[in-house]
Parts: C-alpha cells; sequence; structure tokens
C-alpha cells in the first residue's frame, strides 16, 4: 500500500493549480471555460477528499511534522484543509456560471486554488515564517480575485483598498514577527513557547505579539483592521467574497488559534502580554459593530459583509476564553462555528450571485417576491439565513449554542451575554431577507430568466450540508475536539 | 423507532409535495397527510404508556433514547417518547392538519405544491415537539414550526400578510430565546449534565439547583420560571403579550388558521404544563395567585374585545383568546380535575376553534365580506355550514355531551377547590366569561345566520363546496365524540398527570 505524504492535499491543490493553467494553454476545443473550472471544482474535491480521509484514517490524531517541524499535520490543519477545500469546491462549481464569458478564466481558477492552497498550508504553519509565507500565499491572489472584474469601477476600487489595508496590516504582522524573533531567538512556534517560558521577556517582545495579533485580525476581518472588507466584500465578484468572507477568514483563524495556543501560551506570556483580555474586549467590539452595521445596510451583500464582521467576533470568543479555567472546548466550539459558517455564508453569498445572475439587483427591496420565482434556491437562502441568525433549521445554532455554552463554562458570562444580545438582533436583518423573498409583492413583474444551473447546485449543496450537519454534527465535533485538545496538550 | 418513523414518513411526504407539480400538490398532500394520521392512530391503539415521561414515574410509550452527537463533555441526546399528555395532542395534529390540507382545495389556488408542502412540514415539527423528551430536540423542533408557519401566513394571508406574518415571527422569537435563556439557567445550575428533561424535572424539583455567580439558587429558579413562563405566554397569547395573535389569525387563510389556532397555540399550554407546572410545581404554587389572575384578565380581556369586533373573524379570533385563559386557570389548581380538565381543553379547543374558522372561511368566500353588519340571515342559503357554525359556537360556550363542557367543567370543579388564596373567587369571576363569550357568541349568530337574507356585496350565496363542509362537520363529530366519551383521552391524560401532583413536595 501506498503511504501518501502527509501534505497530501496541499500538495493536489497546487498541482491542480498549475493542471488548470497547462489545460488551458493547450485545450484545442471549445467550452474551455467550462472544462478548467471543472478540474478546478474536481480538484478541490480530491483535496478535501484526501483531507477527510487523512482524518477518519486517524493522521492527526497525532501530529506530522514536515520540513523541519515548519509545518505541521494535525487534527487543526486537516480539519480547516476539509473546510477551505469545501468553501472551494463549492465556490469553483458556482464560478462556472459566474465567470462564464469574461476573460482570463483558467486565471481566475488558479489563483483560487492557490489561495486555497495557500489557506490550507497557513492551517498548518508551525513557524512565523511559514505563517508569514502562507499569509502572503492567500492574499496576492485574494487582492486580484477581488479586482477581477476589472471593467467595474467598484471591483477594481475594493481591491485597491483591499490591498493597501492588507500591505499595511503585512507591514505591521511582519514587524511584530521580527520583534518576536528578536526577543526569543526563534521562529519556530514551540521554541518560542520554550523560550517565553524559561525567562520573562521585556516589553519588546509583548509589542511583537501585539503586532502579530494585528495581522490576523486583518485576516479574519475584525476589528479594528475590519474597514476594508464591506468594500472588498462588495465590490468583488460574488462568489470571490464567499470564498473570502469563509475560508479565507476561517484559515486566519486556524493559524492564530495555533500561533497564539502554541507559541504565546497565555500562563506564559500573561505576565508580559495578556492578549486573551484584549481579544475579549476586540470580540466584543468586534461582534457588536458588525452585527449594528449589519441592520443599517439596503444592500444585501453589504449586510452579509458585515454579518461576517459580526460572526468573527463570535469566533474570537475562543480565543478569548481560553484565560478563564479553560478547557479546550471554548477553541473547538469556534472551529466548529467556523465550519458551519463556511457552509451558510457561501452559501447565502453565493445565492446572491445567483440573483446577480438573474440582474434581479442587490436591495432587500430587489428581492422582493423572488421567492415565487425560484422558490427553491429562496428556500435554501431561507435556511442560510435562519441559520446564520442562530435559528435551529441549520447547524449554526448547534455551533453557536456549544460556543457560549461552553464560554460560559470557562466564565465569560459577560462576553456570552454580548453575543447573544447580538445574535437575537441579527435576526432582524436577516430576517428582512426571508421576508423581502416571500412575504413582499414585487413593485413590478420581473422575470429570471434561465437558472445557471451549477451555481445552482453549489446553493442547494451548500444548503443541504447546513441542514444535514444539523443530524449528523459528530464527525464535526469529534474532529474539533481532538484538534483543540491537541493543541493545547 | 415508530415515533421517528412518523417523522420521517411526514418530512418525506413534504418533500415529495414539494417536489410535485402544482396541479398535483392539493390531492397528493392530503393523500399523504393521511400517512401521518394513521400513523398517529395506530400509536393511540397501540399505546403502552404509564405515568408521566417528564417525571419518570412509570415508561413513556416508544420511547428512543440514544446519543446524537457530542461535543467534548456536551453529549446531545435523540430522546423521544409518548405519554397520556403528548399522545392526544400528537392525535390532534394529524386530525387537524388533514383537515386543513382538505378545507384548502378550494381556498388555496397559488404556488400550491409549497403551500401543501410547508402544511405537512408544520405537522412533522408540530408532531416533534408534542413527542420530544430531551430539550435540545424540543428546541429544534419548535424553531422548526416557526419558520413554515410564518411563512404560510406571510405569502398565502390577507391583505396585510405581511405585517401579521412578521409580527407574528418577532413575538415568539423573541419568545423563544427568553425561554433558551430561561431553561438554560437551570441547567447550568444544576448538576445535571444533559439537556434531558426528565433529568432536569428530577433535579429542580429535588432542590438541587445551586447558586451561579452568587446568585442564590431561589432567585435563579424563579427568575427560569419567569422566563419560561414568558416564552410559552407569548405562544399561547396570553393577555398582555397576545397582540400578535388577532391579526397573524385574521390574516392567515382559512387552513393555515386551522393549525394554528388549533395546534400552535397548544404549543405554548403543553409547555406550560410540561416546564412551568411539572418542573417548578413549588414555584407555580407560589405564583398561583398571580397566575390565576392573569387567567382571568386573559378571559375577561379576550370576552369583552370580541363584543366589540366587528369582523367575524376577528370575533372568533378573538374567542380564543379566553380559552387559553381558562387552560391556565386549570393548570395553577395543582388538582387531578383542573389538570386533566386544562389539558382536555387544549384538544377540545384545538376541534371547536378549528370548526369557527371553518365556518367563518366558509361564510366569507360564500358572502364575499366578513363584516357582520354587511350580512345576515345566510343560514336560509347554507344551511350547513350555519348548522356547523351553531354546532361549534354551542360546543365552545360547553354544552353537555360536546368536548368544552367536560373540559370547562373539569377545569372549574378543579379551580374552586384549589389551594392558593382567593382560588373560588378567581374561579367565579372566570367562569363570568363563559357567560359573555355565550352572550356574544349567540348575538354575532342572530345577526349573520338568522332574519332575512341581506348581503351588502354582489355575491351570489350559496352553500360551499363540499370539501370545504366535511372537514367541519367531521370535526364536530369528532367533539361530539369527545364529549360523549371524554374517557378516549381523559383516562390517559388522568395517568400522565397524577405523579404531578403526587411529588414535588
Amino acid at each position: 500500500m501506498v503511504e501518501l505524504p502527509p501534505l497530501a492535499p496541499q500538495y493536489a491543490l497546487g498541482l491542480v493549480a498549475l493542471l488548470v493553467l497547462a489545460v488551458d494553454a493547450v485545450w484545442p476545443g471549445d467550452r474551455r471555460e467550462d472544462v478548467v473550472g471543472a478540474i478546478a471544482a474536481a480538484g478541490t474535491l480530491v483535496a478535501t477528499g484526501l483531507a477527510v480521509w487523512f482524518i477518519w484514517a486517524g493522521t492527526g490524531g497525532d501530529a506530522f511534522s514536515v520540513f523541519d517541524g515548519a509545518l505541521m499535520v494535525d487534527n487543526l490543519s486537516l480539519f480547516f484543509t476539509v473546510l477551505v477545500g469545501s468553501v472551494a469546491t463549492l465556490v469553483s462549481v458556482a464560478s462556472i456560471d459566474y465567470v462564464r464569458g469574461e476573460s482570463h478564466v483558467a486565471e481566475y481558477y488558479a489563483l483560487v486554488l492557490l489561495a486555497t492552497t495557500g489557506m490550507s498550508v497557513l492551517a498548518a504553519a508551525n513557524s512565523l515564517a511559514t505563517v508569514f509565507i502562507a499569509v502572503e500565499l492567500v492574499s496576492l491572489p485574494s487582492y486580484a480575485l477581488v479586482a477581477y472584474l476589472k471593467h467595474n469601477q467598484d471591483s477594481v476600487e475594493a481591491s485597491l483598498k483591499y490591498f493597501l489595508v492588507g500591505a499595511l496590516s503585512s507591514a505591521v504582522m511582519v514587524y511584530g514577527i521580527s520583534l518576536v524573533y528578536g526577543a526569543t531567538g526563534s521562529l519556530r512556534l514551540p521554541a518560542i513557547a520554550e523560550a517565553v517560558s524559561s525567562e520573562p521577556l521585556g516589553g519588546v517582545f509583548g509589542v511583537g505579539v501585539v503586532m502579530v495579533l494585528g495581522g490576523f485580525l486583518f485576516k479574519t476581518a475584525s476589528v479594528p483592521f475590519h474597514f476594508w472588507a464591506p468594500e472588498a466584500y462588495e465590490g468583488a465578484p460574488a462568489p470571490i467574497s464567499a470564498f473570502l468572507s469563509s475560508a479565507s477568514k476561517a484559515a486566519g483563524f486556524a493559524a492564530a488559534f495555533r500561533v497564539f495556543t502554541v507559541a504565546f501560551p497565555l500562563d506564559a506570556v500573561s505576565g508580559t502580554v495578556n492578549w486573551a483580555l484584549l481579544v475579549a474586549v476586540l470580540a466584543a467590539v468586534t461582534m457588536t459593530l458588525g452585527n449594528f452595521a449589519a441592520a443599517r445596510q439596503e444592500s444585501v451583500k453589504r449586510m452579509l459583509a458585515y454579518s461576517s464582521i459580526g460572526h468573527a467576533g463570535y469566533v474570537l470568543i475562543g480565543l478569548a476564553a481560553l484565560s478563564g479555567n479553560a478547557d479546550d472546548l471554548v477553541l473547538a466550539g469556534s472551529m466548529t462555528h467556523l465550519f458551519v459558517y463556511g457552509f451558510m455564508n457561501t452559501g447565502a453569498f453565493l445565492f446572491v450571485a445567483l440573483a446577480e445572475q438573474w440582474e434581479v439587483g442587490e436591495t432587500f427591496e430587489d428581492y422582493r417576491g423572488l421567492a415565487a420565482k425560484a422558490p427553491v434556491a429562496s428556500l435554501a437562502m431561507t435556511v442560510f439565513m435562519f441559520s446564520l441568525a442562530g435559528i435551529p433549521v441549520g447547524a449554526g445554532f448547534l455551533s453557536k449554542y456549544f460556543l457560549f455554552a461552553s464560554a460560559i463554562d470557562a466564565g465569560f458570562v459577560w462576553l456570552v451575554a454580548i453575543a447573544v444580545v447580538n445574535s437575537a438582533l441579527s435576526l432582524y436583518f436577516y430576517s428582512r431577507v426571508v421576508k423581502a423573498m416571500w412575504a413582499d409583492s414585487p413593485e413590478s413583474e420581473f422575470s429570471l430568466g434561465s437558472t445557471p444551473t451549477a451555481l445552482y447546485v453549489a446553493v442547494l449543496a451548500a444548503a443541504v450540508v447546513t441542514v444535514g450537519l444539523l443530524a449528523a454534527f459528530d464527525p464535526v465535533t469529534d474532529t474539533a475536539v481532538s484538534a483543540a485538545h491537541l493543541l493545547l496538550g | 423507532m415508530l415515533i421517528e418513523a412518523l417523522l420521517a414518513v411526514t418530512f418525506l411526504s413534504a418533500l415529495c409535495v414539494l417536489a410535485a407539480p402544482d396541479e398535483w400538490a392539493s390531492r397528493l398532500g392530503s393523500v399523504l397527510s393521511l400517512l401521518p394520521l394513521g400513523g398517529a392512530l395506530y400509536l393511540y391503539s397501540t399505546y403502552d404508556g404509564a405515568g408521566n415521561a417528564l417525571l419518570q414515574s412509570g415508561s413513556p410509550a416508544f420511547e428512543t433514547n440514544i446519543d446524537w452527537f457530542s461535543f467534548g463533555s456536551y453529549v446531545m441526546h435523540w430522546h423521544v417518547g409518548l405519554d397520556g399528555i403528548s399522545l392526544p395532542l400528537v392525535v390532534l395534529t394529524t386530525v387537524l392538519t388533514t383537515i386543513a390540507m382538505v378545507s384548502a382545495w378550494t381556498t388555496i389556488e397559488d404556488r400550491q405544491s409549497q403551500f401543501y408542502a410547508l402544511l405537512l412540514f408544520t405537522e412533522a415539527s408540530l408532531v416533534g415537539v408534542f413527542s420530544a423528551l430531551d430539550f435540545f430536540v424540543w428546541f429544534v423542533f419548535w424553531e422548526f414550526v416557526l419558520v413554515p408557519m410564518y411563512l404560510l401566513i406571510a405569502v398565502w394571508g390577507g391583505p396585510r400578510r405581511a405585517y401579521a406574518g412578521i409580527k407574528f415571527f418577532v413575538y415568539t422569537n423573541v419568545a423563544s430565546l427568553v425561554l433558551f435563556i430561561g431553561f438554560m439557567l437551570v441547567v447550568f445550575a444544576s448538576p445535571v449534565q444533559s439537556l434531558d428533561l426528565a433529568a432536569v424535572a428530577a433535579a429542580v424539583r429535588g432542590g438541587e439547583i445551586q447558586s451561579l455567580y452568587g446568585v442564590s439558587a431561589n432567585t435563579i429558579t424563579t427568575a427560569a420560571f419567569l422566563a419560561l413562563l414568558f416564552g410559552f405566554a407569548v405562544k399561547t397569547a396570553l393577555v398582555p403579550v397576545h397582540t400578535w395573535l388577532p391579526d397573524a389569525y385574521t390574516e392567515a387563510p382559512t387552513p393555515v388558521v386551522v393549525v394554528l389556532a388549533g395546534v400552535v397555540t397548544k404549543m405554548g399550554t403543553y409547555s406550560l404544563l410540561r416546564f412551568n407546572v411539572t418542573m417548578f410545581p413549588e414555584t407555580t404554587r407560589d405564583f398561583a395567585p398571580l397566575l390565576g389572575v392573569l387567567a382571568v384578565v386573559t378571559v375577561l380581556y379576550g370576552a369583552i374585545v370580541a363584543v366589540s369586533q366587528q369582523d367575524i373573524k376577528r370575533i372568533v379570533a378573538y374567542t380564543s383568546i379566553p380559552s387559553m385563559g381558562f387552560v391556565l386557570l386549570g393548570l395553577v389548581t395543582y388538582t387531578q380535575y383542573g389538570l386533566s380538565g386544562a389539558t382536555f381543553q387544549m384538544v377540545s379547543h384545538g376541534l371547536l376553534i378549528a370548526v369557527l374558522f371553518l365556518a367563518v372561511g366558509a361564510i366569507e368566500r360564500s358572502t364575499g365580506t366578513r363584516m357582520v353588519d354587511k350580512i345576515s340571515g345566510v343560514a336560509s342559503e347554507m344551511p350547513v355550514t350555519a348548522s356547523v357554525f351553531v354546532a361549534g359556537a354551542f360546543g365552545y360556550m360547553g354544552l353537555p355531551l360536546m368536548s368544552g363542557f367536560a373540559a370547562e367543567f373539569f377545569v372549574f370543579t378543579g379551580s374552586f377547590r384549589a389551594e392558593y388564596a382567593n382560588a373560588p373567587l378567581i374561579t367565579a369571576v372566570a367562569m363570568f366569561g363563559i357567560v359573555v363569550i355565550a352572550g356574544y357568541l349567540l348575538w354575532t349568530m342572530q345577526r349573520v345566520l338568522f332574519g332575512p337574507l341581506r348581503v351588502d356585496t354582489d355575491a351570489s350565496v350559496r352553500e360551499v363546496a363540499r370539501s370545504d363542509l366535511a372537514p367541519a362537520v367531521v370535526l364536530v363529530l369528532l367533539a361530539v365524540a369527545l364529549g360523549v366519551a371524554p374517557d378516549l383521552f381523559m383516562q390517559m391524560i388522568q395517568d400522565s398527570l397524577t405523579s404531578i401532583l403526587g411529588g414535588g413536595v
């Protein structure tokens, strides 16, 4: 029996990216765009399947250290590889319809695949050097992808803003890394932890930690580095918004979880810099800002962008609560929430993509009467909205429940109270979409034209997973719990 | 496994109907709804449970208790089962859904496959609510009900459907949030590790609630009780949190209001009984005088406001409010009579209010209006509808040999004997509500049904289709059957209620 390398999913993703470019160069016939799209979708699916297989076979149970400890294949990296891989599959399938007829289609898929590779590497990065490289491998394709519709002013503007904030935060992060390196003399996460626990480190190290945190806050669209997100998500092609707000955010969190639990263990560094307290405050601000801003939007896409910030706030609870009498459950709660969020949020953005293809407009008002024309897709969107709000029609309720309950057990009642209030408020703007689609009558008669099959399939697949997880949540929670357990030792 | 099979069949039927073309949906949906109906009747005929499912005083029937999934130390159980309190409501759910479907044949013309699919989806979720014995399972189904119900009102309702739908949705969702927090409060404060209702009930009744974050156990118990009470009061539409009800009932199309008034509000009363009364006997007794007053206010308010309505559908909608007051009155008595009367009233009210709404729907369709002052004497042209209306109304007033009589008689008998302060006085005032209800129902019938025929619209009044009449007639017959032989349900109800009274102190 052939033994696969532990990094097989990452290799698969990278190779498929190259394969897409090669096929594009040599494919003789027409329908080239559809072929490369199908290859990208199949490739991401294979990578996801490999990661699932690894988890199932128990590969992640004990950590595989690769490249002299620069990368680590464990349940955390596999869990997030499955997540970003599935999101990338959905996005690739949806894009087949979305980018048909645009120029540079193969490059589009190659960029998506490269970014996905970066995300799964980021989840495995076990050294600050690989963390930074992986972050850049995610970011650079993302900038280009946001600007993909280059005849569209908004898209280009969004990309420029995203790039400028991204460049700044990369600089902040790499400066932070250099400070941490200067103070500890190492880039590998376990070695940093050793240096930290052997002797008390000064303020330079503390500044470094905060700056590294800043880099992650950018990647996850959390306050105070969130303000690129609404523009970027709104201006980008909708599948790319789905990709960035689900997969990119999840990968950022994966790396943040690993770096902060492995390299900066709280009991050792809290004397220098109590990052958990900082994260707790930022979590509260992030979720409140995201949800309140989302409540005031008129465009559905922009609402989803702000709601994405709000959900980043919920997930931050997992890091914040580590300072409590922490068992690893809160962290696992954050991971499960990211997982479910990956599907319901991707589905919601893909529905927006569907609406863009139908040319019905982008505000809540424009969605009026959509359910009469497209009941099944509207039902899927209804599931996404309610699941995002935390109503148990989808697994969003479960992950929120576990996250909040374990945070309460860790002693963070105040943070959970804020989160619950936010969650209740979020129902208002999510249900506006549902109300517009089902209850309101359109101002004028409209027709939708043909149904983009691939996009439709992607939306339905996301809905089926969102609902299906409600019944079969065990594999996700088990993997998340064991990953968190492994991380915190 | 029978409950799971029932749920699966109903959910799958919903999917089948959703996929079917509109032309078949009405017949297909109605035929498929016979499957859960038959299933529920089969469960009824083979019921072998005993005692109360929450108090472990016997064994619930058809019980399944397996680990569903786990998250570290949190383990979610799939725990379902039926006892004498829930089984009648499951039967009621399936009966009323089939009735609603048949009555929709002539009324629902748009987007039929979605309509019938959502009704079946509601039915499955309702069965889930009544059969759940784990809070988690219960809550999932509780919220499941909300979504199709909202869509059914907001899409197929009357002119103000969007407003009525969102109002219903917001009210009940806020209620859900509050009750969820309330329940979690006791779970966190108790040593119980699971969300199993029986385990939590045992902990609360056994005084195992501990203080949490410096808040005393007593305060936590009271806060949880009040949070749950608030949540269920909204669903039941007790005054003063009833204001979603008249809008939702009036705007919902007839088939939907049959399910909404007939079963969905029973979720509230059923849960009041299951959670507040069963789990918190001490606190309920402490609050009994207050709750009694709340019940009376609900009765009188509903009855008096109904008098001033001009729209017969609104009259019937407001008529529904006092009945829920009677249920509350029975629940707080802590007597065998009161509790069993209240439980019986849930079923009886479900049948009778459906009859009234079906009759009102028929009159509206035939005459084109619901305004009392625009129609009179329709009985001469619509004799069957008029008879059904009269039968339903008399059942509502508590005519002996109909189910309403048995229910209300038990409630009042129990309430007079209740031990809390001023119970007889409160009961007497509540009984006065019956007089008001009887008065305005008779007056309404006098004006609308009898006298010379006069209709201020262009419609030509004639009897409605048989498929509209048959459901109402069937329901009247069922109400009579339950009135003649209350033991069809009463025995199992009483068997399950006894242990609530037995322990607890």
